[in-house]
């Protein structure tokens, strides 16, 4: 089926996601789509998937005709399927129930004729799955070949895959590449979402990137790796003065820490970062640095190794016994994990200190807010519920909400969706922290941020780790390589 | 106009008004006067002392137990075995006060022992919703509601059983205790004013500890965001627990009541529904305990006022708790309403 995208937009408030995105992929072809987080790839996929729509003026044409995709099932109806990076299935059901899910058969579905129709279907592709066995005991790989055969089945013709190599073995990714192949050849269409430079050079016909919500660039085979750089992270700019500190007492020791979960086995890393420094962790998202940063905080347990606090050791202990030897930690969703909506900034700047007595003394707590929202610069009263605040603001709350004094900041993107005054507000006040002597952890998926704040940075792929490397040796060109999963072998010595 | 406190006033205004109009048309449909039923409804519950000692009688129950709740409500737990620990805290007191029967001590001490031990009963029978929730990761609700059922066949066990009158057991109770087992009445009425003082230090008190302690604010900052409270450095589990521990024994003080002042022995439906009626007057008040008095008494009323209408009416005293229902309803609507209002304005 043909698919042609003409001048899509999307508006999120004040956000433009998608930018008037023109992009046509002829039937049969595998299309890539490259982009870093937030370049509006999901939003794009999610409009032609029919879960959000598009602006007024968007068309999406199929097969030369206009049509209006106005929620999954329509898309599907379409003959447009998508195949989410965490597959949409119901793990407590048997595999040919959730194959029957989304179906319109009726109220009393033909069991008999389905088994037969997915056994055909997973014998066409290779895929060996019991259509009597339970979904949670899939592997991810295996839940999306089920995702597969069952988009096909309800007649899918064009097929979009988000991230589908993240957290599959070898063996499933090649089956997968081959199924695509043939789907291929058989005149689907298919669109391969991935921030995954190789995957999208090996398997596809042409690929478009995504930068900042516009369409910046399409090419086809042979693709030059440094170009889809270039285009997916913009231009090198020249970076300010970085100001190196000097390292002090090492502060945090990791020694062959090794993290699992579900998607991802991170192995061996050690690290020790002394007092003052700060440590950036880059890739993209899910590859590994979230539950790095959370066993940094003790709120993932490491599977091995051992983590030392200025001297002390905390493996296996809980956040609270991190945090009363000096740790915080910073999460990156403000409103669902850092603060507490419904209560205002005095309760919270109370909550964070050590109680004195049973009861609270509100005019000292009240005092003790007017003091940090001025020190702070907050734009808010002491009687402002924190969900009142603008995001700049609410981080700002986060920051003054830390204890004193401090051994080590934990920090997820510290200033995503942030204006670029709060964001040198923001690091100025972690670098007064560093001359305090504490050490500074943060993941940023803005390049530039990392490079210009941080002393040594770690790169994530897949669950590898890279060895530290000085922020001052390298460039943006050169880790995007890295996160794209490029020129790791030249390293020769990554942890995993 | 529709913003801030007055805007939730007027809001709250009209969904009474709503309340009353869906229940007059219910009147109107099955041919009876509104204006009768309600004006019969008031006087049953004000029209002399004696009847408003009776809705006070309902009022101490009701008022313990809505305090207990603004406690699990505060924390974000939806405890609905409130019920059961009201029947298990009317237990415990009946335990208690048959274990002292023969014993030389002051029937005073007695009576305070037998209250105490109900608030230790209620607050364990808590104590198992809120280790099923923490440790075995069962909803609160499913696990309450599971609990009341057991605490009701407790009941009907006990009285048919271990404690049954001597000759034939009956559905009218165990034995009536003797008359110094009593918490002292006012003069020919049925309430006690140690009662009502109970009620009101238990609502006072509950209304400290959320408005103004440290334990209260972290209660809040558990219930509003659990995970972030978590990071905040509160050990949250842990307030879970206090907070059912805490309504447990207000609760199990609500039973305690009703079995010290009320009943003077176990009944098989000791908690008169007033677990779950407080959990209607929780909602209402939108979880704040300054109204939790004047609700609570509106809904004592409610009850107690209905109770003549089948005599005088031939309708079924069940009208107060459509009432009820009714407004509860109508009040969640009126504020989601608000909102929707307050988030375009």
């Amino acid at each position: 089926m043909n698919v042609e995208l003409k001048n899509i937009h999307k508006h999120f408030g004040k956000v433009h996601a998608n930018k008037g995105i023109n992009l046509n992929i002829p039937s049969g072809t595998i299309q890539g789509i490259l982009g870093e987080n937030g370049a509006g790839k999901s939003t794009l996929m999610k409009i032609l998937s029919g879960f959000i729509q598009a602006d007024l003026g968007s068309e999406i044409i199929l097969d030369g005709k206009p049509v209006i995709i106005d929620s999954p099932a329509d898309a599907i109806h379409h003959g447009v399927g998508m195949l989410h990076q965490d597959p949409l299935d119901f793990p407590p059901m048997r595999i040919l129930d959730n194959f029957l899910l989304g179906h319109s058969g009726g109220l009393f579905p033909n069991r008999t004729t389905v088994a037969r129709d997915f056994k055909l279907l997973a014998e066409q592709f290779d895929f060996s799955l019991d259509p009597d066995s339970y979904v949670d005991a899939l592997t991810v790989g295996e839940r999306q070949q089920l995702e597969i055969i069952r988009l096909l089945w309800l007649g899918a013709r064009i097929l979009i895959l988000d991230e589908p190599t993240t957290g599959i073995s070898a063996s499933q990714k090649s089956k997968l590449f081959a199924t695509l192949t043939k789907l291929a050849g058989q005149g689907m269409t298919i669109i391969f979402v991935s921030h995954k430079l190789e995957d999208v050079e090996h398997l596809c016909n042409q690929v478009a990137v995504l930068r900042a919500g516009e369409l910046v660039g399409e090419t086809k085979p042979p693709y030059i790796t440094s170009k889809l750089v270039e285009m997916m992270f913009g231009k090198v700019i020249t970076l300010g003065e970085r100001q190196a500190t000097q390292a002090g007492e090492v502060v945090l020791s990791l020694k062959n820490i090794s993290l699992e979960d579900v998607r991802l086995k991170i192995k061996n890393v050690g690290l020790e970062i002394r007092a003052g420094e700060v440590i950036g962790l880059a890739g993209m998202e899910g590859s590994g640095q979230g539950m790095f940063i959370r066993a940094c905080a003790g709120l993932t347990r490491p599977v091995g190794g051992r983590i030392r606090l200025n001297g002390r050791d905390l493996t296996g202990k809980s956040y609270h016994t991190f945090k009363r030897a000096g740790v915080n930690f910073l999460p990156a969703a403000r409103l669902e994990e850092g603060l507490v909506p419904g209560l205002n900034l005095t309760d919270h700047f109370i909550l964070a200190e050590e109680p004195k007595g049973v009861f609270i003394d509100r005019a000292a707590g009240q005092k003790l807010a007017e003091e940090r929202i001025q020190s702070f610069n907050i734009r808010g009263t002491p009687l402002s519920t924190v969900e009142s605040l603008s995001g700049g603001n609410q981080q700002r709350a986060e920051l003054a909400l830390l204890q004193s004094p401090l051994s080590l900041v934990l920090l997820e993107h510290p200033t995503r969706g942030l204006d670029i005054e709060s964001v040198i507000y923001i690091w100025s006040k972690l670098k007064e922290r560093c001359r305090q002597g504490a050490s500074i952890i943060f993941i940023s998926s803005d390049l530039e941020e990392i490079l210009q704040y941080s002393d040594r940075l770690l790169v994530f792929f897949s669950g590898k780790v890279s060895q530290p490397i000085d922020a001052g040796a390298t460039s943006v060109e050169e880790l995007g390589q890295l996160i794209g999963g490029k020129g790791w072998a030249d390293m020769g010595d990554e942890h995993a | 106009m529709l913003k801030g406190r007055f805007g939730g006033f007027f809001f709250q205004l009209i969904a009474l008004l709503l309340a009353f109009g869906v229940v007059s048309l219910i009147l109107i449909s099955v041919d009876a006067s509104p204006a009768d039923a309600y004006k019969n409804m008031f006087t049953g519950s004000f029209g002399s002392l004696r009847k408003f000692a009776e809705v006070l009688v309902a009022f101490v129950p009701l008022l313990l137990v809505t305090a207990g709740l603004l406690v699990t409500f505060s924390s974000g737990l939806w405890n609905i075995g409130v019920e059961g620990q009201v029947v298990l805290g009317a237990i415990t007191t009946t335990w208690v006060f048959r274990y002292f029967l023969e014993s030389d001590l002051p029937p005073a001490l007695i009576i305070i022992l037998a209250i105490l031990g109900g608030m230790v009963g209620g607050a364990i029978w808590a104590s198992f919703t809120g280790l099923l929730k923490v440790f075995g990761g069962v909803n609160e609700i499913f696990g309450g509601l599971g609990l009341n059922f057991v605490s009701t066949a407790l009941t009907i066990y006990l009285i048919f059983g271990p404690w049954k009158r001597p000759g034939v057991a009956s559905m009218s109770g165990t034995v009536p205790f003797p008359d110094e087992f009593s918490l002292p009445l006012l003069a020919d009425l049925r309430i006690s004013p140690w009662a009502l003082g109970i009620a009101l230090a238990g609502i006072v008190l509950v209304y400290f500890i959320l408005q103004g302690t440290y334990f209260g604010l972290r209660l809040k900052a558990v219930g509003k965001n659990f995970r972030a409270a978590y990071l905040l450095g509160i050990p949250t589990w842990q307030y879970s627990m206090y907070s059912f521990l805490i309504c447990g024994a207000l609760a199990g003080a609500a039973g305690a009541v009703q079995v010290a002042a009320v009943y003077h022995r176990l009944i098989p439906s000791i908690s008169s529904g007033y677990g779950y009626l407080g959990l209607m007057v929780a909602m209402l008040i939108n979880y704040q305990a300054i109204w939790a008095v004047p609700v609570a008494l509106f809904f004592a009323a409610l009850n107690i006022g209905s109770i003549q209408l089948p005599i005088l009416m031939k309708l079924d005293s069940s009208l107060s708790g459509v009432l009820q229902g009714i407004l509860v309803l109508f009040v969640l609507l009126a504020e989601g309403v608000r909102q929707r209002f307050a988030k375009k304005a």
